[in-house]
């Protein structure tokens, strides 16, 4: 039975409660105790830099050239922290009960509150570390208001809140670094977990510009590698935001929670065509101004300004009159692909749909629109060429966030001892639906907040482990076992790239495993991925050696994505209800929206790696609602 | 539409490198310059020979891991536009062009089109941030900044790292990146505490990197992506002369 560790007591005094009796290690024994960091991302710089501060020995890792790559730099919209600077009723418990109800009422209530109340303290750190946050004429901080709710309680530095916070984790890193308490090894990757007696011990990283395997050892190993929505092949992250440390901690013995759930944005720029390496993310906030709409007529040839009114299908606002074209990120995109599924799409692809401004142009003066978006518009020139204050933005939806990744405890703690996962990394605290500005949130609370206390409660323990010996022969059995696929994946030598089944992998999760789900769809999808990942292994061709190699990078990383994609489309089976990101079909109202089950479904899905070629286990997680009674979304 | 490319090949640090001539049909003008280089590695991995490696991760314009020579410019021939914001209907069919990398004895080609700028790390580490711990911070608000001070500090921390205007600058000097942090810190009142001994250190670390002098072309500002304003090398040395005459 998995134990969450939810300290037991009134909401509000859970980490209180937690923090005051945790277990302690002395600044002498902290230079005892070595901690690997895997990911230099918000929740890896942060984590990092914090224990090295407390004069534990730290290693951290990246696979990027330097941690201030990693892409918690392209968040843009904010930051959410319950400050009430607004005066406008904002409290620890709105902003809990906002988030476990964006998230559909399939997160934790202990995770849930801790993070909205650790939130106020980040952006305490992040000023004092620099952070040029928004400020007001007198000085003050600024806030706005995002993704839908009644408080202004997001911080923002313009629209590149992610670079900024990431700047100032990245800085406290550098200084450590400098300082000599952390050691950093930029581009290397992580390809095998090491368990020692069943606790976490180490890790085989490859050195990407030499080729050189490596063994490290540690008390600790953190996880803090991001999410895996590059799985879809196109997607809003970066090229090489990738699953493989946490797949490989998983075939390690680490659970995997509700790996299919992921936030598919619904204004990105759509795919212009079959090169296509990525979608742009145009910021949200252009719902607040822009009307969606496609053509009544299936087979419409003109331009979009010739189309009259009478011919234009405001699908948001004739379905959800209410919310209209704010409605949720869920909502809004599972919308644009039932009327591009129906054949209304527009564009070369007929695979968008457009956002207007001509209404708001028109009410508000071009001006007025300028002064809101001139940078969106801006980057959308830049990007399609299209001038947006005269014909309307064509957008598309896009994978975006894995609200899914490691089952973790309230500690953080994987179920390997020893092992954390912290940030998108984990699964912990956004149910089934991401509010917007809390993915820097939760990364930031993870590595700055949570896990100094919680490790040095694990770490205490292991004072008198003595250094870790990578002679072990489970570090040498893991050497070998990474030793063995680079090889394989370099022999094979037949013709077809890692891409090319990267973008077959995608296209098959987009179809099946994306906006809707059914269980038709998911049980052709899992056997199309077990015959992709059989071709995999036969046609794979890795041209060039072990040293810098990129096409060796992608190879392992789609390894590890055709076994993850199996998983995600097993985990979507299983759960016969549609709750947040996750719709299946054969539970929907009349009207189309989605039906929750909370009589069975009321669990995380955690899952368990049987050995390669057979079925996953599935070990759930029941939740429990002590404070908040569950409800029915509506945004009618 | 038909493009030509020339592009600098080099099998590792050590080996000397040279160009090769490629030249790629039917390409679509809506693409971006690194899908193009993608596009060119498919048809080299189809023909059995080795990919062209570059830096490259968000492609959004942010992450900074991109950014090559293109026809002589450092991130090709576009005004604050990253190369992977780069798109084809920028040149014209047939045209030829040039790509190489980023150029500085403080930045070693490692293969291809990929260089190490790990000498950014080390000025940031000698000096490029606040020394608060976690946990120290006061109240957010018991800092008051003024929202100009604030902008102006966000235009100089808006910098990232891609390396552009050393790669443009005929000294290959790092004034504008190192300026750029110290004015960030230097403009913010959490960071006037250590302003002198950071712009000392990270002077120094910029000097001991093999970086050059700047001797105020001014070509950074112009090539740089985040329209980074010369005006922080000023600020540099304005600071760098007063903490040297404050000196103890």
């Amino acid at each position: 039975m998995l134990d969450a560790k939810i300290p037991a007591g009134p909401l509000e005094e859970k980490w209180n409660y937690y923090k005051t009796h945790a277990k302690l290690v002395n600044p002498a024994n902290r230079r005892k105790l070595d901690v690997i960091v895997v990911g230099a991302g918000l929740a890896g710089s942060s984590i990092a830099a914090s224990l090295g501060e407390m004069g534990y020995n730290v290693k951290c890792f990246c696979f990027q050239d330097t941690p201030r790559r990693a892409h918690s730099v392209a968040a843009q919209g904010g930051v959410n922290a319950c400050k009430n600077y607004k005066n406008d009723g904002d409290s620890v418990y709105r902003m809990f009960y906002d988030t476990i109800k964006g998230g559909d009422f399939r997160a934790r209530e202990g995770n849930v509150y801790r993070l909205a109340a650790c939130s106020a303290s980040l952006i305490d750190q992040a000023v004092a570390q620099g952070v040029p946050f928004g400020r007001e004429y007198g000085g003050y901080l600024n806030n706005r208001s995002f993704g839908g709710v009644q408080v202004s309680r997001t911080f923002y530095a313009r629209g590149q809140t992610g670079q900024q916070l990431l700047q100032g984790a990245y800085q406290a890193l550098m200084r450590q670094v400098g300082a000599g308490n952390v050691q950093l090894f930029a581009r290397h990757e992580m390809l095998d977990l090491v368990v020692i007696e069943k606790k976490a011990r180490g890790i085989i990283v490859r050195n990407m510009d030499t080729g050189a395997l490596e063994r490290h050892g540690a008390h600790a190993v953190v996880l803090a590698t991001g999410g895996f929505g590059k799985i879809y092949y196109l997607s809003t992250l970066a090229m090489g935001c990738n699953g493989s440390a946490i797949w490989r901690a998983h075939k390690r013995g680490a659970f995997m929670a509700n790996p299919s759930w992921t936030q598919i944005h619904p204004t990105s720029l759509p795919q212009s065509g079959e090169y296509q390496s990525k979608l742009t993310l145009m910021s949200e906030s252009l719902r607040n101004d822009g009307r969606i709409w496609v053509p009544v007529n299936k087979d419409e040839q003109r331009e979009p300004n010739q189309i009259p009114e009478e011919e234009r299908d405001y699908y948001l606002e004739r379905r959800y009159p209410a919310f209209g074209n704010l409605s949720p990120r869920d909502i809004a995109s599972r919308a644009a692909k039932e009327r591009i599924d129906a054949g209304f799409g527009i564009g070369p692809l007929k695979n968008a749909v457009y956002l207007d401004f001509s209404r708001a142009i028109k009410d508000q003066g071009e001006d007025k629109i300028r002064k809101k978006y001139g940078n969106l518009f801006r980057m959308y020139e830049k990007i399609t060429g299209v001038n947006a204050y005269l014909e309307p933005m064509r957008i598309s939806p896009a994978a975006h966030f894995s609200m899914g990744g490691l089952w973790v405890d309230y500690e953080l703690m994987t179920t390997i001892p020893g092992l954390f996962a912290l940030g998108e990394a984990n699964f912990a605290d956004h149910g089934a639906n991401r509010l917007g500005a809390n993915s820097l949130l939760q990364a930031s609370i993870d590595g700055y907040f949570i896990a100094p206390y919680t490790m040095a409660n694990y770490l205490a323990d292991e004072i008198k482990a003595g250094p870790i010996d990578v002679r072990h022969a489970a570090f040498a059995a893991a050497e070998e076992n990474v030793q063995q696929q680079l090889h394989l994946l370099m022999g094979i030598q037949g013709n077809l790239s890692a891409d090319h089944f990267h973008k077959a992998l995608g296209k098959i999760l987009y179809d099946k495993c994306g906006l809707s789900r059914s269980k038709d769809g998911l049980e052709k999808a899992i056997s199309d991925i077990v015959a992709l990942r059989e071709e995999f292994w036969q046609r794979l061709y890795v041209p060039g050696g072990y040293a810098i190699n990129s096409e060796l990078e992608k190879a392992g990383r789609v390894a590890d994505y055709l076994e993850l994609g199996e998983l995600m489309c097993y985990d979507a089976l299983t759960r016969n209800e549609s709750c947040g990101a996750h719709f299946r079909t054969e539970y929907q109202t009349p009207e189309g929206e989605a039906m929750r089950n909370d009589q069975d479904f009321s669990f995380i899905s955690a899952w368990e790696w049987t050995g390669a070629g057979k079925s996953p286990l599935l070990h759930k997680e029941p939740l429990h609602f002590e404070f908040v009674t569950p409800t029915v979304r509506s945004y009618k | 539409m038909r493009i030509r490319l020339k592009i600098w090949r080099q099998e590792n640090e050590h080996e000397p490198g040279k160009m090769m001539s490629y030249t790629l049909e039917d390409i679509n003008p809506h693409m971006s310059f690194l899908e193009m280089l993608d596009t060119l590695n498919e048809q080299l991995l189809k023909d059995g020979t080795r990919p062209v490696e570059f830096d490259h991760d968000c492609r959004e314009g942010i992450c900074g891991q991109c950014g090559i020579m293109i026809n002589g410019r450092a991130h090709g021939p576009l005004k604050n536009t990253t190369t992977c914001q780069l798109h084809m209907r920028t040149f014209t069919d047939n045209e030829e062009i040039i790509i190489e990398p980023f150029r500085a004895s403080a930045f070693p080609v490692k293969c291809d089109l990929k260089i190490d700028r790990s000498a950014f790390d080390r000025v940031i580490q000698s000096g490029g941030f606040i020394a608060v711990n976690t946990g120290q911070a006061p109240e957010a608000n018991s800092i008051p900044i003024g929202s100009p001070e604030v902008e102006a500090a966000f235009d100089a921390a808006a910098c990232i790292g891609c390396g552009a205007c050393v790669a443009v600058c005929k000294n290959s000097s790092a004034a504008l990146f190192t300026s750029a942090k110290i004015a960030h810190l230097a403009l913010l009142p959490q960071g006037q505490i250590e302003a002198q001994t950071r712009v000392r250190n990270m002077v120094n670390q910029m000097d001991k990197e093999g970086f050059g002098h700047c001797s105020n072309t001014e070509a950074c500002e112009v090539e740089c992506p985040q329209q980074i304003s010369v005006l922080h090398i000023a600020r540099m040395n304005y600071e760098y002369n007063k903490a040297q005459i404050l000196k103890k």
